[in-house]
Order: C-alpha cells, then structure tokens, then sequence
C-alpha cells in the first residue's frame, strides 16, 4: 500500500538517531527508510488524555519526528490512574506543557507543536491541514465528527480509538478507500438516551491498550506496511479479553465521503449532536455544572446551593435528602442519605410515597444525574422537589472539606 | 441465539453480556429481546419502531444494513448478532456518553 507521507526527500538520521532507532532498523520492515520516514512524519493527536497519553508516547518512542497536541485542559490528580503523559509533578498545568515535559524527556529529537486549544470548527481546518496522519482520542461526540469531517475533507487517515469502560472500538477513517466514521454511526445519541455519568467511570489500562492500538495504526500507515483497519472496526473486550473485527463499508448515503455529499464544509457539532456548547475557557465538567448552578430555577426544578442545604439540616427543618448515586459511589463518600440509582427511580417510586409532601433535595455526584431524577419525581406528583447544584462535590468544596472527592 | 449486548446496554439486561433469544429473522429475534427486555427498547427503536441510527447490528461479522434481507434476513441458532453503540470516550472520566446526559435548555 501507499504510505501516508508524500513522496519527498527524506531527513537524514545522525549517528545518535541510529543508535537510538537501532531495533527498527534491524527490522526490515522498517530498515533505514522506514526510520527516515517516521522521521518526516507528522501526527496530530487530538487530546492528551487517557488515550493520547500511550498514543503520543510510543509514537515519541518510535521516532516520529512531529507530534502536534491538541489540549485545552490542564492536568488532574484524577487523570494519573490512566494518563501516563503526565505526572504528579505536573498537576496543575496545562496538559499540552505537561506532556511536552515527557515527551521530550523521552525522546529529545522530537518537534512538539502545542495546540492549547478546543478544536472547533473553526480551527480545525487550519490545525489539521499540516499533519499526516490525525489520531482521534477525544471524549465527545462533536469532536468526534468533527475530527471525522475534517480529515475526509482534508483527505487524512483517522487512527480512530474510543473507550467505554471495559470495552474499546479502533478503526482507520478518512481514507479514499474507506469508509469514514460517519459510515459507521450516520448521527450521534440523542442527549436523552445516554447512561449516567455514574457509568462514566474507565479501567485505566484501556484507554493504554486501545491508544496502543492507534499508535500501531499510525505507525503502520506511515510504513506503508501490514493492513491498517481500514474497513474493519476493532472491538476490545477488556474483561472477557477478546478482540474481534467487523467489517465496515462505504456508505453510498454518506453526506461526508459518499459520492454525493451534503456536508461540504464543517457545520456546527454541537447543535448537530444537540447539546449546549461547552465553556471555551474551562474543563467540560466545569461547564457543565456551572449550567445548573447558575440557574435557580431549571425545567421547573429549584437549585438549592449546598449553603442553603446545610442551614436547613442544621435549623432541623422537615428535609428528605435522597441520594441517586450507584451503590458503589456511596461507600466513597456520602451525606448519610438514604440511595435510589437515578435509572431505578420509576420503578422504585412507591418506596418514596409517604415523602410525596414533603420538601424533597435530591443529590449525586456533580448535579446532573439528580436532576433528572427530580424530573422523574416532579412529573410523579411530588410537589416539593429541588436539585442539590453541584452535588456531593460541592458539599466537599464548601462544607466538608475533610470529604474526598471524586 | 446468541446476542452480545454492548457494555451501556447491560444495565437493561441485568448485567448481562450475552443473551439468548429465539428467532427466525434478524428482526423477529429483536423484537423478541424487547419483549423480554423491555427496558432496551427505546434505545434500539425509535418510537416508530425504527432501529436506531446509532446503533449497528452485525449478524455475525456483517452489518445487517449491507444484507440483501437487511433486518429480515433469516438465521440459524448457531448466529451470532452483535449490537455496537456509537461510544465516545477517550479522554475524560466524564465519557462523551455522560457530557450528553446534561440538560439542554440552561
């Protein structure tokens, strides 16, 4: 197959780059020219996070010899069970500085180009017009067709990867003679029927084997060597530990890559997968938490602060505090409060009967989950239902500071 | 026969991986898991009884789109369907699944 690097003059390796590349070399399949070629490759890898951090590292390893960032975070103690790029050393700081620190150290021959930014529509085109090969491992939907669109119009290889708790997907998108993401998934989950976030919760090492994957992707389009997923789609049970691949085709229909396509240009991702567009400035949940903490009133449901919960309990006032967390949140941290998973609240409702008068303040873990579940019961007859803002992580931040966080 | 049921579905399966369900098409085998499993329903069909777009059902290696019978093509019991979600995650604990779960309107 062809390579994903333009027929050019290829760099020179020094004695030191020999050295260091020396099992590549020995290797056939990659030999002197191969090195030479990952020397001239560039790869964009959109997000630093649990899948950009092995994907970045073993390409910096291999010897690609530009890798571009794309990250508008800054680093977390709760990024470091999965996030090898960055380190202990490092929270706090933007995660695009914190994984160039790595990635140097790791290989000082690399070219690090920094995009501390959100991709948007109206950058993505200019970010991603200089690189080879893009590597997707972002975590929403609107960048991921974002990233996808781009890269067909731009005519670039997608090393695709995704996680979901134990289980991961990688293909190959965006090439002539594959089928592109949009092949495979038309139009994204309405926000309605989506699980909780109680179920967003990842095994660390997944994201390192499905990232691992996309490395070997890129690696080998920039060879030119093996069979790129191109047309399959890997599947990654990472319990059951098995690995299957089905095959993916062009969709004729596809308004991206089909023969006549609708989608010409990027469009605007947010209002096409239907949700609010997160902050600019801050990490998504920041975003998100602010949107109900700063509205008193949201569908009906008064926002109570943490503050005001705490004068109340504290003044005995007749309160019931329910809990819709997952069982196994609770043990971690918790008001005390009895616990109904937001998925169980209809069928459980009549164990709530006798509150139906009475003021009810519903709480999880951020604010996004209890509000749903005080729409359940708002809709169920209970005339005095309000949402905790900002959970049980405001309740640590402002009441409890001696409460872990999560 | 065999269905896999992908990681966010399990919780309307009762955790479960695999299910079997009996069937003679494509089409009869998911309407049946719907009954049996009635809480899976609005995530595979719309309201009109529609599969969803973002959901794919592969019967064995094959999406069903690309059949000629597409979802009446006729299976053994040795079949194997497959239902594969769009997922999102990469980067966050909060998985694009979950940032999708926030309510619209603010």
């Amino acid at each position: 197959m062809s390579t994903a690097i333009e027929e050019i003059v290829l760099p020179k390796l020094s004695n030191e780059e020999i050295a260091r590349y020396s099992r590549h070399l020995i290797l056939p399949e990659v030999g002197m020219e191969g090195q030479q070629r990952l020397k001239a490759a560039k790869v964009l890898c959109v997000g630093t996070g649990g899948l950009g951090a092995p994907l970045a590292m073993y390409l910096a390893a291999a010897g690609v010899g530009t890798i571009g960032l794309v990250d508008f975070d800054t680093v977390d103690a709760s990024n470091l069970q999965r996030q090898i790029i960055h380190s202990t050393a490092t929270v706090g700081k933007l995660k695009v500085d914190s994984a160039e620190i790595m990635l140097k150290g790791l290989n000082p021959f690399l070219n690090v180009v920094k995009h501390n930014t959100m991709l948007t529509s109206a950058n993505a085109m200019e970010i991603l017009k200089d690189y080879d090969v893009i590597a997707d491992g972002t975590d929403n939907f609107q960048t991921r067709y974002l990233v996808n669109d781009a890269c067909v119009l731009l005519n670039k290889p997608n090393a695709y990867g995704s996680i979901f708790r134990f289980e991961g997907q990688a293909s190959v998108f965006g090439t002539k003679e594959g089928p592109c993401y949009r092949c495979l998934y038309p139009e994204p989950p309405p926000p309605g029927l989506v699980p909780s976030c109680a179920e967003g919760g990842v095994l660390g090492i997944l994201p390192g084997l499905v990232g691992v994957i996309q490395a070997t992707e890129t690696i080998k389009l920039i060879l030119g060597i093996g069979e790129p997923l191109i047309g399959r789609l890997l599947l990654v049970d990472a319990l059951g530990m098995g690995f299957r691949t089905l095959k993916l085709r062009k969709n004729p229909e596809c308004p991206v890559c089909g023969p006549n396509p609708t989608v010409t240009e990027l469009i605007d991702y947010d209002q096409f997968c239907g949700i609010a567009p997160p902050s600019q400035v801050g990490p998504l949940e920041v975003a998100r938490d602010k949107a109900v903490a700063d509205h008193p009133v949201v569908d009906g449901i008064p926002q109570i602060t943490v503050e005001e919960l705490k004068r109340k309990l504290d003044a005995k006032q007749d309160v019931f505090v329910l809990d819709v967390r997952e069982p196994h949140e609770y043990p971690i941290a918790n008001l005390g409060a009895p616990l109904i998973p937001v998925g169980s609240i209809e069928s459980r409702i009549g164990e709530l009967a006798a509150q139906k008068n009475r003021e009810i303040v519903v709480h999880c873990r951020s604010g996004a989950r209890s509000q749903k579940a005080a729409l359940v019961l708002k809709q169920a007859g209970f005339t005095n239902v309000s949402n905790l803002a900002g959970g049980i992580l405001a309740w640590a931040d402002k009441i409890d500071p001696s409460m872990p966080k999560y | 026969m065999k269905i896999h049921i992908p990681t966010p579905l399990r919780t309307y399966t009762g955790g479960l991986e695999t299910v079997s369900i009996p069937g003679a098409t494509v089409d009869g085998v998911f309407q049946q898991l719907t009954v049996t499993y009635p809480e899976l329903k609005p995530h595979l069909f719309t309201p009109e009884g529609k599969l969803r777009s973002f959901v794919n059902v592969y019967l064995n290696d094959d999406d069903i789109r690309y059949l000629e019978g597409k979802q009446d093509t006729a299976v053994k019991d040795s079949d194997e369907l497959t239902i594969i979600p769009s997922i999102a995650g990469g980067n966050e604990f909060v998985t694009g699944l979950a940032l999708l779960a926030i309510p619209i309107k603010s």
